[in-house]
């Protein structure tokens, strides 16, 4: 209790005092008076409410894909794949051992100018002029996030298939529900807690993502959070930043608690 | 019978997508056994150059060291951590339980940017330099909620009646935990230091903020990738590596299923 209260706790609430400081001058714990001038400027600038706005239908976009994409994976493994389960899973997991930076890298080497997918249309004479529309830019960063989270977005799912008893669909099967049928009124109702899980499980993260937009999206692929790392780092303006952050903090609250009242998370844990 | 069907359209699905997935990762293999520092078709010349390069690369090695420090040292910690909030959650009553729980499981929903930002100006004002500390403090926070989940699950799975027998039979409270209930909670909690080790060490956005003149691997990766020519030395580590944590899982699984 006192580790989190000390390493949790304490630096949000000072994140959150941070935000309502004037300026960076003077010691860190000299006193200042509250002032809503960094709030403020943060309303003023339309673009940083375009790129929260754009970060979020991002991240949401990359989260229902990577569902979408990892369902039928978590649906094989689950209820068909049989004994040869644990290894299929571990094969699916593998990628999501290598590291999270270099399979970005991947992509750029996928995706560039000299990269794999230019270099070999050249070489097969399709193109004579490498196409430059493939990197740095926001469909770079969504296609690579969704590559990145499938399998981790498959085991929720996973979790959630596997607690359903089988009894259901022979009950089911014997009352004459087709295969559909049973999926959609069965199966899929009740996965529903380990879909939300994995949905915000991808959303989380994605919605704060710095890195993959500096490596493969340039600056026409940039996100919310690269203009807090930016206001942490460069630009050295941290009472903006923490008011930035505090901004992206409540929107994911605000998310996350809508999500449970749709939907009881806690079964999954049960 | 009726509940196979679909199976063949989904197995297709299954290795179709298993391939894509692996694709990227046979580019950067090849990357690593390729002659030159840039990937274009046709490839020239296999080589393992890079691999013995990297014996003499010594700021790549203590990179992957630190990460390795890091990683056992808050995965041990959020083990332990998770351990105590689980038994604490599910074996007592107290005041501000729920407060506690919630809190345990917060950092799950916490961006990590929002949380990397707010913890260096929790170490700027206390005068902390950034160090290895600082990033393993910061995993800890992350690794938790997961380590908390796995091992209350596995709790909550057995019947607390046994700790009850064995208090009858003259256990004391110490003796009940390290003789029943620590044994039985072992496998959940060898995973959950697994989930949390795998949790830190390939860990970026945390570690970039908090990073002093030490970098983790994530870290140093970074720092290097505008030089292409670094790139194939970073790839044969992270392929080492990639083969130890596998190693590391099978082991693992082996000793799950045994216990188990």
């Amino acid at each position: 209790m006192l580790w989190l209260g000390l390493f949790f706790v304490l630096p949000v609430l000072l994140m959150a005092a941070f935000s309502f400081r004037p300026d960076m001058r003077g010691d860190f714990l000299q006193p200042w008076t509250p002032t809503l001038s960094q709030y403020t400027s943060v309303a003023a600038i339309g673009s940083y409410w375009r790129l929260l706005g754009i970060s979020a239908l991002t991240a949401l976009g990359i989260g229902i894909s990577a569902v979408v994409l990892a369902y039928p994976l978590a649906y094989f493994l689950a209820l068909r794949a049989g004994p040869r389960a644990g290894f299929y899973l571990v094969l699916l997991l593998v990628p999501f051992w290598t590291s999270y930076l270099l399979r970005v890298m991947a992509w750029k080497i996928l995706l560039g100018t000299e990269g794999v997918i230019n270099s070999f249309l050249i070489y097969t004479g399709i193109i004579q002029e490498p196409l430059t529309a493939l990197l740095y830019n926001r469909t770079a960063v969504i296609l690579t996030l969704i590559y990145v989270w499938i399998p981790f977005a498959a085991l929720p799912i996973l979790a959630a298939l596997q607690r359903i008893d089988p009894a259901l669909f022979e009950a089911a099967a014997d009352l004459g529900a087709r295969p559909l049928r049973q999926f959609i009124r069965i199966t899929l109702p009740l996965s529903l807690p380990g879909v939300f899980a994995a949905f915000f499980m991808v959303f989380i993260p994605t919605i704060g993502e710095y890195a993959t937009p500096l490596l493969v999206g340039g600056t026409r692929g940039f996100l919310y959070g690269n203009i807090i790392q930016d206001f942490f780092t460069k630009a050295a303006n941290w009472p903006l930043g923490s008011a930035l952050s505090m901004i992206m903090l409540a929107a994911t609250m605000i998310l996350v608690v809508i999500a449970t009242r749709l939907v009881d998370l806690r079964q999954l844990f049960e | 019978m009726n509940a196979q069907r679909g199976s063949i359209p989904l197995s297709i699905y299954f290795f179709g997508l298993i391939i894509l997935l692996y694709l990227p990762i046979a580019l950067l293999f090849l990357l690593s056994v390729n002659s030159s520092a840039s990937l274009s078709f046709p490839i020239k010349q296999l080589t393992f150059d890079w691999y013995w390069k990297l014996f003499d690369a010594e700021a790549v090695l203590r990179s992957a060291r630190n990460s390795l420090v890091v990683a056992f040292g808050s995965s041990f910690a959020a083990t332990l951590l998770g351990t105590m909030v689980s038994i604490l959650m599910l074996r007592y009553k107290f005041r501000g339980q729920n407060l506690l729980i919630a809190l345990s499981v917060l950092p799950l929903i916490v961006p990590y940017v929002v949380l990397g930002v707010a913890l260096l100006l929790l170490f700027s004002v206390l005068h902390v330099d950034r160090s290895l500390w600082t990033i393993g403090i910061a995993h800890t926070v992350v690794a938790l909620p997961y380590t908390l989940l796995i091992i209350a699950s596995r709790l909550a799975g057995f019947d607390s009646s046994i700790e009850e027998a064995a208090m009858d039979l003259g256990a004391d409270y110490p003796t009940t935990l390290r003789r029943v209930v620590l044994p039985l909670i072992f496998p959940a909690m060898l995973s959950a230091w697994l989930t949390a080790f795998t949790v830190s060490f390939d860990e970026f956005a945390l570690a970039l903020f908090l990073s002093g003149t030490q970098p983790t691997f994530p870290v140093y990766l970074f720092s290097q990738l505008r030089f292409a020519n670094r790139l194939p030395i970073m790839i044969a580590l992270a392929v080492l590596l990639m083969l130890g944590t596998l190693i590391l899982v099978f082991l693992a699984e082996r000793i799950r299923r045994r216990e188990a």
